[in-house]
């Protein structure tokens, strides 16, 4: 479809969920919704607003999904009380998309491996790393609860059409260099609010060459830097992934020649070294050579969650794993964020690696990301993870500390019993 | 209507996690959130607030995950209005729909300190500094979140859509 004005991918995906024209950034829209998303946490409250909104029935029991994913298995009693009452509407509103047991895994991980988001969607959840899908082409975002009852209700919601920050990456990774890399250095460089109320939009040879999952761990990170969306161009690639995983989808999706930027980032990957995000903000990235000077010794070592828990991570945390052993003093927590994920990892010989290496294989969940459960720091404990935040306390105790990285970085640390350069074990 | 009570500073990038700790999610009730308010900034953090008093910040306040349970935390403890130097998207959004007003006053939060008593008017964005005697002027709220405050929030706004 052609506009009269050039957009920007985030205008672009929003335009085709709209009847109202998208003209330039600001604007307020109202769009139609193809997926509504919320959590164990963020789900009662928002049943408890759907409820006050009147409203008798969900727009779409095949488009609202549930996913009781952060402290599955419930850790607490309180914990199982919000899960049953979330089951009780879901089973109430006959909702399709209801996980919750074995068939539960971490939410943004699952998702797009059931194909139930994809290119061109517009996604709205109550959960801020909903922003992930943004790696396949869709406009995701987060909300809280009672913007996500709204959506739940209407099937629409509305959105102030973002300005874009368009970060064009070029140039061959170096070993041990990933998309981990490129998203927390790019926060690096925006600081943690400079995206605020703006998408990222991600161009350029190396974002080409990344696979789709390693799109989705850079998307998964654009809240770090303040923004509403993390978009990436969908191509053969995310088509492909997208048929793979019996999502419709069958267009290309590109920005228009001459889209309206707000801003222009450029970076050379080619000259990166791995990159680790100190407490306690996620903007605190420093390169892993110069912390590796300072001995920084874990306690902790976590592979998973939504931004590090496919495959791809595991096997990248298996083959600097493999054949060696988790230092006696870290406890090296590996999280397989699907159901699928751990069945694969299985099949691959990868739980093996883990289990002879002396980690700690657990189930599906987001556990330890949020300080949750299976995996809390105690006071000025230290801990290596492929999460997405390291907020004060984030992960336990509030004079515990937590470092972002790479799962290759993550298992190297595990190793070593301090942030080391994988190449120097 | 205007609102009077004491500042209390918090530093900039104030994320949800400090506004209120993951733990504390197990609930959605306002009361007991309202007694953990801050705690991942300072344990009893909370105890330190009067009635009606206004919660002051940096940048970017509120930053991080989508809970709602942030603002009605806030709410809560018994806190009345939230001024910053700015706000983070989802926080900003998920405010306005728990009826919790925020007022956004850029580089003249610095004019402000821990402790001063302030007169706030919601409508006007007015801040009176009593200790200084200056009025501090906030940016309006835009037309489109005006609009669901006047339904009497998004609860009320969505209601209306669904009976129209
Ligand atoms: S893995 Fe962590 S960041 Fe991702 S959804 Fe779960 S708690 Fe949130």
């Amino acid at each position: 479809m052609r506009h009269a004005v050039a957009h920007t991918l985030a205008m672009k995906l929003l335009q085709a969920a709209s009847d109202e024209v998208i003209k330039e950034a600001g604007q307020i829209v109202r769009c139609r919704v193809s997926l509504v998303l919320a959590n164990d946490i963020t789900a009662p409250l928002a049943i408890k607003s759907f409820r006050k909104m009147g409203a008798a029935t969900v727009f779409d029991k095949t488009k609202v999904a549930l996913v009781m994913d952060h402290f599955t298995p419930n850790k607490d009693i309180a914990s199982a009380e919000q899960v049953r009452g979330v089951r009780e509407f879901a089973q109430e509103q006959d909702i399709l998309h209801y996980y919750e047991g074995g068939d539960c895994g971490v939410e943004h991980a699952l998702l797009p491996e059931l194909g139930l988001v994809g290119p061109g969607d517009v996604v709205v959840g109550a959960d801020s790393h909903t922003c992930t899908y943004g790696g396949l082409c869709a406009f995701a975002t987060g909300m809280g609860s009672t913007d996500i009852a709204g959506a739940m209700a209407l099937g629409e919601t509305w959105f102030k059409v973002p300005q874009t920050i368009y970060v064009q990456i070029d140039g061959e990774l170096a070993p041990y260099v990933g998309a981990k890399d490129l998203i927390l250095h790019t926060i690096g460089k925006t600081g943690v609010d400079g995206a605020r109320y703006k998408a990222l939009e991600f161009g350029g040879g190396t974002v080409a060459a990344l696979s789709v999952e390693g799109r989705m761990t850079m998307a998964n990170m654009a809240i770090e830097a303040g923004g509403k969306a993390g978009l990436f161009p969908a191509d053969a690639k995310t088509l492909a992934y997208a048929k793979a995983h019996g999502h419709a989808a069958t267009q290309e999706i590109w920005p228009d020649a001459g889209a309206p930027y707000d801003e222009i980032i450029t970076i050379d990957a080619g000259s990166l070294s791995p990159q680790v995000a100190c407490p306690h903000l996620p903007d605190n990235v420093r390169g892993v050579d110069e912390l590796a000077a300072e001995h920084i010794v874990v306690n902790q070592s976590v592979i998973g969650s939504c931004t590090n828990g496919r495959i791809e991570d595991l096997r990248e945390a298996a083959a600097i794993l493999k054949g060696r052993k988790v230092k006696k003093t870290v406890r090296c927590v590996v999280l397989p964020a699907t159901p699928n994920i751990w069945t694969q990892a299985l099949r691959e010989g990868l739980l093996e690696t883990f289990m002879e290496a002396g980690c700690i294989v657990g189930p599906p969940t987001c556990g330890p990301c949020l300080g949750g459960h299976m995996g809390i720091l105690a006071k000025g404990e230290r801990a290596i993870a492929t999460t997405n935040r390291n907020f004060k306390g984030r992960m336990g105790h509030l004079e515990s500390e937590v470092y972002l990285s790479s799962p290759s970085l993550a298992a190297a640390a595990a190793v070593a019993g301090e942030i080391v350069h994988p190449a120097s074990l | 209507m205007k609102l009077t009570g004491a500042a209390h500073l918090v530093g900039e990038h104030i994320d949800t996690d400090a506004i209120i700790p993951a733990p504390y999610l197990v609930t959605t009730d306002p009361a007991e959130l309202g007694k953990h308010c801050m705690e991942g900034l300072e344990p009893g953090w909370n105890t330190r607030l009067a009635k009606g008093d206004f919660i002051v910040a940096g940048r970017n306040f509120g930053c991080g995950s989508s809970r709602e349970h942030a603002p009605v935390a806030i709410l809560g403890a018994g806190v009345s209005v939230v001024i910053a130097h700015s706000y983070a998207r989802i926080f900003y959004r998920n405010s306005f729909n728990m009826g919790l007003p925020l007022l956004e006053v850029g580089d003249d939060i610095s004019r402000i300190q821990d402790g001063d008593p302030l007169e706030v008017d919601i409508v006007t964005g007015q801040i009176l500094n009593k200790r200084t005697g200056e009025t501090i002027t906030a940016q309006p709220v835009p037309p489109f979140m005006q609009e669901i405050l006047n339904a009497g929030g998004l609860v009320n706004y969505v209601k209306q859509r669904l009976t129209a």
